[in-house]
C-alpha cells in the first residue's frame, strides 16, 4: 500500500510539471484561441536566460525576478512583432507561425548555449519529508506549491481585477470589447506576456530535475497538451487537474501494468483523454461552447 | 498517363479555403488545362535530363505531395485539423514494408493494400473525429502520432523494432531501359497523378460538396440534411488513405523504414508544409512538397551552424508574405499581373 | 486571358524544371574518373594529386543536434593538416558537411547529393544507425567508400554484403562484453538492473550484455526502457530501485544519463554499483550532476577525454587544444564530440596514408587492412586493426572509475576480440 501511495506522490510530482506548462498553454488559448506550439521552447529559452544570469554571478532569486520580467517583455514583443501581422488570417496560419517559432527558438538556443546539458540550481532544498513509510521530496512539494500559487494568482487576476475583466471581454468577444473601449491589441499582447511568464516559471521549476538543454521542454510540451486537453483548454484549474491526473495515471500504469511497461506508458494519458473527450468533448472542466448560428 | 485530358474546365470546387477566399474567383479554365499539360510533359521529361540525385529529390517531393493532398482533403476541404498524418504515412509505409519483408509480394500489390489499411484505420479513428472539433481533434491525432512510435518498437517480431526493416526497391523492368531512380520516379509520378485525379473526382462529387458545406458552416450543413458524422468520418478515412499511399511509395523509394522516421515532427512538418503551400487548392500540396523537400537544405546553405534558425524564420516569413499559403500568393500574383496587363 | 493559381504555379515549376534540366544527365556521368597505371580502372572521383573531397552527414538540426559538434572537430583537424602539413600526402582535404536532421530519407538525399553533385571521393562518417542503414545500400551500389560511420551498431562489421561500409568506434556489443567481463570478475553473482534507450543503440548494447552474461551466474533482474521523447526517466528509475539489484547498468544518451545518475544519487536507499555506458560517460554529463554524487561509478572508454587532467601534458591533447583554438575559434574544445571528431579525422589520415592506390577501391581495401595503427587521440594501447574477416577498427576499451574530479583508468586495455573471440551475428 505504501508503495502504491508513493507512486501516486511521484505521479503528482511529475503531474505538477506538466500542469505548470499547461497553464501557460491555456492562458494563450483563452486569449487568442490558438495553441502555441512554441510555448515550451519559449519557457526553455527563458530558463537559459535565468541560467545566464546565475552563471554571471547573480543571486538566484534576483535572477528569477529579472527572468520573469524579461520573459513578460519578450512574450509581448513576440505578440507584437510575430503574431500581430497574421492576426486576421486563418487560425492555422497563426498555429504554423508558432511552429516556425518553435523551430527557430530551439535552434537559436542550441546555437547560443550549445547542446551540452547545463546544471540549473534548485530553488528548493534537496531533502524530503518522511512519514509513515512515504517520502515526499521538498522539490515535489515546492513545485506543487508554486503551481498552486500561480493558478491562484491567475484566478485573482481574471476574476478580481479590471485588467482581468478586460481580458475576459476580449476572449469572449473581441469586437464588442473593442467597441466598449478596451484596447484589444494590448490586451492580447498582455496575454502573451503573461503566458511567457508562466512558461518561464515552468521552465525554471523543471530545469533542476530534467537538466537544462535545448530539447528540455519538448517531451513536457506533449504531456502539457494532454493535460490541457483533459482539463479543458479554457480552464486554468482544469489544466492543473489535468496535469496531475496525467502524471498519476502514467506513473501508475508504468509501475503496475506489466504489459504496458515503461515504453508504452505514454499511451495511458492518451487513452484517458480519448475517453474523456468522447464523453465530454470540451474536456473535464471546460465549458461547452454555445454558438449562435 | 492520361492526366491532362481528364481535367475538365469546370470550376474547381476545391478552389477556395473558407477564409482565404483568394482562389474563389480564380476559376479560369483557359490557362489551367495547358498549364497542367505542360507541367506533366515536363514532369515526364525531367528525369531524363536531371542527375539521379535531383530525380530522387523530385520523387520525394511527389511522395510528400500525395501525403499533403490527403491532409488537404481533411484540413483544407473539411476544415478538420490533423496533427497525426505522419502516423498514417507510417501505417502505409510499414504495411508495405511488412508485406515485402514477410511474404515477398510484388511491389505494386503493396500499394492498394497499404492504402486500404490506412483507409480502414482512418475510418476507425474517424469515430472520435465525428465528435471532436478543431483543436481537440488536432490533439487527439497528435496523440496517435506520438503513440505509434513506441507501439512500432514494441512489436519487434513484425516491425523489426527500433532497428527498422531494410527492403528491396522495385527494380525497373528491362524493357523500359530506365535506371532505378527514374523508374522509382515514374512510379511515384503515376501514384501522384492517380491521387490527384481521385481527389479531384471526390471533390466534384456530392461528397465534396458536403465536405465544403461542413467546413463553411457545420450547423447550416446539418440543417440542410448533410449527414455530418458520416461525411466527417469519410473525409478522415480518405485523407488517411492518401497518406497511406504516400507512405507505401516512401517505402519503395527509401527501401528502409524505422519507427523514428515517423516521429511527431513528421506530422507537424506535413501540416506546416500544407499551410505554407496553401490550404484548399490543388497547387498547395505540390508547393508544400517542394517546401518540405527543399527549404531545409536551403536553410543549411544560408546558415551552416544552425539551419533550424533559418528554417523557422522562413516558415514565419512565408506566413507573413502569404497568409493563405504559396498557392494563394501565386493566385495573387496572377491577378496583379493581369491588372497590369489590362492597364497597358 | 485569365490566369490561375495552378497555371501560375505550373509555369514557375516548368521554368524551374527547364532550368534544372539544362544540367543534363550525361554530364554527371562524365564527372567520374578512373585511374591509369597499376591501379588501372579504379575510381578516382573526388581525388587528385593535390586534393581529396570528403562528405559527411550529421544532424545539425532537430533533436539530435548535439552530435553536430563532431564535424567541427573534424574540420579543425583537416584545416590544421591542410595549412601546416600540406594535407594528407600532399592532398588538401575538403570536407563537405550536410544536415539530415537524423531523418533517414533526408540522409539518403544528402548522400546522393554528396556523391552525385559534390562528387566526393568518399562518405566520411554518416551519423546514427538509422541514417547509415538507409544509405549503405546506395553507397555500396555506387561503390563509394562509406568510412568510419559514427555509430556503434555491430552490423557494420559483421555484415558481408556491404564491403564499402565500415565503422570506427568500438561497437556496442563489444562494449557490453567489457562490462560483462568486469562483472564476472568482480561480482560473479551480480543482480543487474538495466535502463536502456528504446532504440537501435540501447537494444544493441543491452542485447550484447545479455548474450555476454549467458551461462554465468549474473542475472538481469529488472529492465526499463525510455523513449528519447520522454521528459524524464524518474519513473523508470523508481521501478528499477524496487528490484534491489546490486548493479545498475545505465545505457543512455547524455541528457538521460545525467538524469539517471542524479536519480541514483538521490535515492539513498539503493546504492548499486553504477556502470554508465561510454556515450554518457563524458565529464560534461557528470559535472551537472555534481562530482560528489558520481564517485565510484564505472565505465569504459577508448579515446582521451579533453576534460581529464591526466592528459593535460599529453602531446596530442596539447596539439588538439592549440589547433582547436586556432582553426575552430568559436568551438569549445572541452566538448568531447569535438575530440571524437579530431580522433576520427586523424584515424582517416592514418588510413589514407596507408592506401596503395589513391582510389576508392584503394581506400576500401586500406581500411580493411589496418594493422595496429596508432592514433594519438586514442588511449595508449588502443589501436586500429582490421582484416578480411574483421570489420571493426577499434575493439579495445579500458575500464575506468570516477574518483575526485576525473576518471581513473584501471586494469589492462581489454581487446574484446582476443578476450571473447570475433563478433558474429
Amino acid at each position: 500500500m505504501a508503495g502504491f501511495l508513493q507512486q501516486i506522490i511521484e505521479g503528482l510530482g511529475a503531474g505538477a510539471i506538466y500542469a505548470s506548462l499547461a497553464l501557460a498553454l491555456v492562458l494563450i488559448y483563452q486569449f487568442t484561441g490558438i495553441v502555441n506550439f512554441a510555448q515550451g521552447e519559449m519557457a526553455m529559452f527563458s530558463t537559459y536566460i535565468a541560467w545566464q544570469f546565475v552563471a554571471g554571478g547573480m543571486p538566484f532569486w534576483l535572477a528569477l525576478v529579472l527572468t520573469l520580467a524579461v520573459s513578460f517583455a519578450g512574450g509581448m514583443l513576440i505578440e507584437r512583432v510575430l503574431i500581430r501581422p497574421v492576426e486576421g488570417a486563418h487560425e492555422l496560419t497563426v498555429v504554423i507561425v508558432s511552429v516556425g517559432l518553435f523551430i527557430f527558438v530551439n535552434a537559436a538556443a542550441g546555437w547560443i548555449w550549445t547542446f551540452l546539458i547545463k546544471d540549473f540550481p534548485n530553488p528548493f532544498p534537496g531533502g524530503a519529508i518522511e512519514a509513515g513509510g512515504l517520502t515526499v521530496g521538498f522539490s515535489t512539494l515546492g513545485i506543487l506549491a508554486v503551481v498552486g500559487v500561480v493558478m491562484g494568482l491567475l484566478y485573482l487576476l481574471f476574476q478580481h481585477t479590471k485588467i482581468g475583466l478586460g481580458m475576459r471581454a476580449v476572449a469572449t468577444n473581441p469586437e464588442s470589447a473593442r467597441l466598449v473601449g478596451i484596447r484589444v491589441g494590448w490586451t492580447l499582447a498582455l496575454g502573451w506576456g503573461l503566458a511567457a511568464t508562466v512558461g518561464a516559471v515552468s521552465g525554471i521549476l523543471v530545469a533542476p530535475l530534467l537538466f537544462l538543454e535545448p530539447n528540455m521542454m519538448g517531451g513536457v510540451l506533449i504531456y502539457a497538451f494532454a493535460a490541457a486537453t483533459l482539463g479543458g483548454f479554457d480552464s486554468p484549474a482544469g489544466a492543473v487537474a489535468g496535469g496531475l491526473i496525467v502524471g498519476v495515471a502514467e506513473t501508475l500504469a508504468g509501475a503496475y501494468v506489466g504489459f504496458i511497461g515503461s515504453d508504452l506508458k505514454i499511451g495511458v494519458p492518451l487513452v484517458i483523454i480519448l475517453g474523456v473527450l468522447l464523453v465530454r468533448p470540451q474536456g473535464l472542466f471546460g465549458r461547452a461552447a454555445v454558438e449562435r448560428v | 498517363m492520361s492526366g491532362p485530358t481528364e481535367v475538365t474546365d469546370k470550376p474547381a470546387p476545391a478552389a477556395a479555403p473558407a477564409r482565404g477566399g483568394v482562389l474563389a474567383r480564380v476559376t479560369g479554365a483557359g490557362w489551367r488545362r495547358p498549364a497542367v499539360a505542360v507541367l506533366l510533359v515536363l514532369a515526364c521529361y525531367a528525369p531524363f535530363q536531371l542527375v539521379p540525385f535531383r530525380v530522387f529529390q523530385l520523387t520525394m517531393v511527389l511522395v510528400y505531395a500525395v501525403a499533403l493532398l490527403g491532409l488537404n482533403l481533411l484540413v483544407g476541404h473539411a476544415g478538420q485539423i490533423s496533427l497525426g498524418h505522419g502516423a498514417f504515412m507510417a501505417v502505409g509505409a510499414y504495411g508495405a514494408a511488412i508485406m515485402l519483408d514477410r511474404w515477398d509480394v510484388p511491389h505494386l500489390v503493396t500499394l492498394p493494400v497499404a492504402a486500404g489499411l490506412a483507409f480502414v484505420l482512418g475510418l476507425g479513428l474517424g469515430l472520435p473525429a465525428v465528435r471532436l472539433r478543431g483543436l481537440y481533434l488536432a490533439l487527439v491525432t497528435l496523440a496517435i502520432a506520438i503513440f505509434l512510435v513506441p507501439l512500432l518498437k514494441r512489436f519487434e517480431s513484425v516491425t523489426g523494432g527500433s532497428m527498422g526493416l531494410t527492403l528491396p526497391k522495385p527494380a525497373p523492368p528491362a524493357w523500359t531501359g530506365l535506371a532505378e531512380d527514374q523508374w522509382l520516379y515514374f512510379l511515384a509520378l503515376a501514384v501522384t497523378v492517380a491521387a490527384f485525379l481521385l481527389a479531384h473526382g471526390l471533390l466534384r462529387s456530392r461528397v465534396g460538396r458536403a465536405l465544403h458545406a461542413v467546413r463553411d458552416n457545420e450547423t447550416a450543413a446539418e440543417v440542410m440534411g448533410v449527414r455530418l458524422p458520416f461525411y466527417k468520418r469519410l473525409a478522415f478515412a480518405w485523407s488517411a488513405m492518401f497518406a497511406g499511399a504516400a507512405g507505401c511509395v516512401y517505402t519503395w523509394v527509401i527501401g528502409f523504414v524505422s519507427p523514428d522516421s515517423f516521429a511527431v515532427t513528421l506530422s507537424i512538418t506535413l501540416l506546416a508544409g500544407l499551410v505554407v503551400g496553401g490550404l484548399g487548392s490543388f497547387a498547395g500540396p505540390l508547393l508544400g512538397g517542394l517546401f518540405v523537400m527543399f527549404v531545409p537544405s536551403i536553410s543549411q546553405d544560408i546558415n551552416d551552424a544552425a539551419p533550424g534558425v533559418i528554417f523557422g524564420l522562413l516558415i514565419i516569413v512565408v506566413m507573413y508574405v502569404a497568409p493563405t499559403g504559396l498557392a494563394g500568393l501565386a493566385g495573387r500574383l496572377a491577378r496583379s499581373t493581369k491588372r497590369i496587363l489590362r492597364k497597358e | 486571358m485569365r490566369l490561375s493559381a495552378i497555371g501560375c504555379t505550373a509555369m514557375t515549376a516548368a521554368m524551374l524544371l527547364a532550368a534544372a534540366a539544362c544540367g543534363g544527365r550525361q554530364e554527371a556521368q562524365t564527372g567520374s574518373t578512373t585511374a591509369a597505371g597499376q591501379c588501372q580502372g579504379q575510381q578516382t572521383t573526388g581525388i587528385t594529386d593535390t586534393s581529396i573531397k570528403l562528405g559527411g552527414i550529421y544532424p545539425l538540426s532537430g533533436p539530435a543536434s548535439a552530435y553536430g559538434d563532431i564535424p567541427k572537430g573534424i574540420k579543425a583537424y583537416f584545416d590544421y593538416v591542410n595549412a601546416e602539413k600540406n594535407g594528407i600526402g600532399g592532398r588538401k582535404v575538403e570536407f563537405v558537411v550536410r544536415d539530415d536532421g537524423y531523418q533517414p530519407p533526408k540522409a539518403v538525399e544528402e548522400a546522393r547529393r554528396l556523391v552525385e553533385q559534390e562528387q566526393v571521393f568518399a562518405l566520411f562518417q554518416t551519423l546514427g544507425t538509422p541514417s547509415t542503414t538507409a544509405t549503405w545500400d546506395y553507397a555500396n551500389q555506387r561503390k563509394v567508400p562509406q568510412i568510419f560511420v559514427a555509430t556503434g551498431a555491430s552490423k557494420w562489421g559483421t555484415d558481408t554484403a556491404h564491403p564499402w561500409t565500415i565503422g570506427w568506434q568500438p561497437n556496442y556489443v563489444s562494449e557490453a562484453r567489457v562490462y560483462a567481463q568486469y562483472l564476472k570478475q568482480e561480482r560473479p553473482d551480480a543482480k543487474v538492473a538495466v535502463l536502456y534507450q528504446n532504440d537501435d543503440f540501447g537494444k544493441d548494447l543491452f542485447g550484447g550484455f545479455q548474450r555476454a552474461i549467458d551461462g554465468s551466474r549474473i542475472k538481469v533482474v529488472a529492465e526499463q526502457s525510455y523513449e528519447v521523447t520522454d521528459p524524464s526517466i524518474d519513473p523508470q528509475m523508481r521501478n528499477l530501485a524496487e528490484s534491489e539489484a546490486d548493479v545498475f547498468l545505465n545505457i543512455t544518451t547524455p541528457k538521460f544519463g545525467s538524469q539517471a545518475l542524479a536519480a541514483d544519487a538521490k535515492n539513498t536507499g539503493w546504492n548499486p554499483l553504477h556502470i554508465v555506458n561510454n556515450v554518457a560517460a563524458s565529464i560534461t554529463v557528470l559535472k551537472p550532476v555534481g562530482f560528489k554524487n558520481v564517485q565510484g561509478i564505472v565505465s569504459a572508454t577508448y579515446y582521451k577525454d579533453p576534460n581529464d587532467p591526466q592528459w593535460k601534458s599529453d602531446p596530442e591533447m596539447m596539439l588538439y587544444y592549440a589547433k582547436m583554438k586556432q582553426y575552430a575559434p568559436g568551438a569549445d574544445p572541452t566538448i568531447p564530440y569535438h575530440t571524437f571528431g579530431w580522433a576520427v579525422a586523424s584515424s582517416f589520415h592514418k588510413a589514407m596514408e596507408s592506401v596503395k592506390c589513391p582510389t576508392r577501391e584503394g581506400l576500401r581495401d586500406a581500411v580493411r587492412a589496418l594493422d595496429n595503427v596508432q592514433v594519438g587521440m586514442l588511449l595508449p594501447g588502443v589501436t586500429m586493426t582490421t582484416g578480411a574477416d574483421d570489420g571493426f577498427p577499434i575493439e579495445s576499451m579500458q575500464l575506468m572509475r570516477f574518483k575526485g574530479e576525473r576518471w581513473e583508468l584501471f586494469g589492462e586495455v581489454i581487446d574484446t576480440r582476443k578476450e571473447f573471440g570475433p563478433l558474429t551475428n
